[in-house]
């Protein structure tokens, strides 16, 4: 008598159907894999990886916002680079970011190595450090352009009345210099708190046999800080400051809540100038190809980034 | 002993670095500050350049409250807010959930190279795409409402979630999931009963930044919704309380304070999450 499939299961052997085979092919490891990532998988083709190669299809058309046009070549890279405007947001674009990048460095460093101390409120005073990074930018980017008022200035108010300056002081948001000081500024104070707080967890995890060693030796303090922890907070560091250059390069919200670009287009970083161009100019071929402006400076970046994430 | 030092040096070691910390703490809070001030002022002092800026001095007004919740829509802007950044941490939590387990753990073919891609398309800053999705979102019929937020803000949050929870479920030892498996659970259930619970600090800390992204998104936002009715709280707030060359300075101050107390109060809950999920080295800066 042949052994029905009541038996086998009685047993402990599933019913071979065609549920449980797909169950066994399910339980695979590498379809279980492939299975998981599908969905985001699908994310990154459809809304990162297919935007991405629209952006580069615009870039090299005469799109307009309603009315798709046709392939120009290079006309859009050649108009925006001999364009002075544009000319002027690349040069804006390194000078913001690489004092603010610098500003944010040595600050952070600093910020850490005080905050690192045993010092009574501590949860406190890292709750406050890392408030900025939290509170939504645009928003506190708004107490600052009230702050920098052109009549109202608080800044402009207490620098006065301490002789700093004389009345009515500079127009921090209307002249080009003093408004990219205004912009690193906020820029600086938004994003201080990343690197505090990354760098912080780096000190944390420097032997503290390693400084007691160096004092002993008769060590400066500066001397500790210069041979035994700057060179073991490297790695955290460099990895901190890849990724805020990135982001700083990519700044939109500060410097358009602040300045919008102006005055007079100092103040323009490659995002908020494609911004003006692309949706409220309607070029959305020219906005594209300033955008992808910022994508050179992410490949390298990813790069050393990659070769950085292997080494280790 | 050279490092075990004098009760006074260490006072004064600490009195230094208090010293240097209050000029930042100072920087850090005077620009919250002087918006909850400026909020609570009424318009006469606020535009008398003879009052002391720093405190009110002719009585505290609610005025510039009222106006944003009779004048404005700010509720409805709060409600957009909250509706988009929950049904996007939702999906996106989900969807990393299961890829960044993919990748921490399962071996396959091209696994390596699926964690370089999401990596990759970490470091994409929005502002690179926002013109192209700007288009994709007219294409699906979603132009002007916020399911185009819903359907965009995964694109930054699940490479991020992604990286975030891959390194949590690393430190999970194999021999849990092992053991189980050989118990006869599924792949599935040993995912959802004995890895999730595990992993549940990283899950809370990238559900905790998902939201914070989402509600504090702005270039989306800007870029995607035009109505009024639409927008979210960030967007609202910058845009409707500012009409051409005059600045309700009043208002605007009390609707970014209001518009950021939902945040302020998950930050002060869970603030060690926000701490640890920093210094996993992971966060946009």
């Amino acid at each position: 008598m042949a052994v029905g499939p009541r038996v086998l299961e009685a047993a402990g052997f599933p019913r071979p159907g065609r549920l449980s085979r797909l169950r066994e092919w399910w339980e695979q490891e590498h379809v279980f894999g492939y299975g998981l990532i599908v969905p985001a998988i699908v994310l990154l083709v459809t809304l990162i990886a297919f935007p991405f190669g629209m952006a580069i299809w615009f870039s090299l058309s005469d799109y307009w916002v309603g009315s798709p046009g046709g392939f120009v070549g290079l006309t859009n890279y050649r108009e925006i680079l001999g364009n002075e405007t544009f000319r002027q947001t690349v040069q804006n674009s390194f000078v913001f970011t690489s004092i603010a990048v610098s500003l944010k460095v040595v600050l952070g460093v600093w910020l850490a190595m005080l905050l690192a101390r045993n010092l009574r409120f501590k949860r406190v005073i890292r709750g406050i450090v890392l408030l900025p990074f939290v509170i939504p930018t645009a928003l506190s980017t708004l107490a600052w352009l009230w702050m920098f008022d052109s009549l109202y200035s608080v800044v402009n108010w207490t620098a006065i009345r301490l002789h700093l300056i004389n009345a009515p002081g500079p127009n921090w948001l209307g002249q080009s210099t003093y408004a990219m000081a205004a912009v690193i500024t906020v820029n600086v104070w938004r994003g201080l708190p990343f690197f505090a707080i990354t760098v912080l967890a780096g000190l944390m995890a420097v032997p503290r046999e390693y400084l007691e060693a160096a004092e002993v030796d008769g060590a400066t303090s500066w001397g500790r800080f210069w041979h035994v922890t700057l060179p073991l907070i490297k790695p955290v560091l460099a990895v901190v400051i890849l990724f805020s250059t990135i982001f700083t390069f990519g700044d939109f919200n500060i410097v358009q809540v602040l300045t919008r670009g102006g005055p007079v287009n100092t103040t323009h970083l490659f995002a908020t100038l494609a911004y003006q161009v692309g949706l409220n100019g309607g070029n959305l071929g020219q906005g594209a190809a300033i955008s992808l402006f910022i994508f050179p400076l992410l490949a390298l970046v990813v790069f050393f980034q990659l070769q950085y994430v292997r080494k280790e | 002993m050279a490092f075990a030092r004098s009760r006074g040096a260490r006072i004064r070691s600490n009195a230094f670095a208090y010293a240097n910390l209050a000029p930042y703490v100072f920087f850090v809070l005077f620009p919250f500050y002087f918006m909850a001030v400026t909020s609570f002022k009424s318009n006469a002092e606020l535009y008398n350049l003879k009052s002391i800026p720093f405190w009110i001095q002719t009585g505290v007004i609610t005025e510039h409250y009222t106006f944003l919740f009779a004048k404005t829509e700010f509720v409805t802007w709060m409600k957009n807010s909250l509706l988009v950044a929950v049904v996007a941490t939702t999906v996106s939590v989900v969807i990393s959930i299961l890829a960044g387990y993919s990748l921490a753990r399962l071996r396959f073919r091209g696994a390596a190279s699926f964690g370089t891609a999401i990596f990759i398309s970490y470091l994409v800053p929005p502002t690179l795409l926002f013109l192209p999705l700007s288009q994709v979102v007219v294409w699906l019929g979603l132009a002007d409402s916020v399911y185009a937020l819903m359907v965009t803000y995964p694109t930054f949050l699940v490479p991020f979630c992604t990286w975030l929870l891959m390194g949590y479920f690393r430190t999970i030892p194999r021999e849990v999931e092992e053991c189980a498996l050989v118990d006869g659970a599924t792949r599935m259930q040993t995912l959802s009963k004995i890895v999730l619970p595990m992993a549940l600090p990283g899950i809370i800390c990238a559900v905790l930044f998902s939201f914070t992204l989402c509600w504090n998104e702005f270039i989306y936002a800007l870029t995607f919704i035009s109505q009024s009715g639409n927008k979210t709280a960030v967007v609202g707030v910058t845009s409707d309380l500012i009409r051409g060359d005059i600045y309700f300075w009043g208002s605007l101050m009390a609707g970014a304070l209001l518009a950021s107390i939902p945040i302020v109060i998950i930050y002060v809950l869970f603030l060690d999450y926000y701490v640890s999920g920093l210094t996993a080295g992971a966060v946009k800066g």
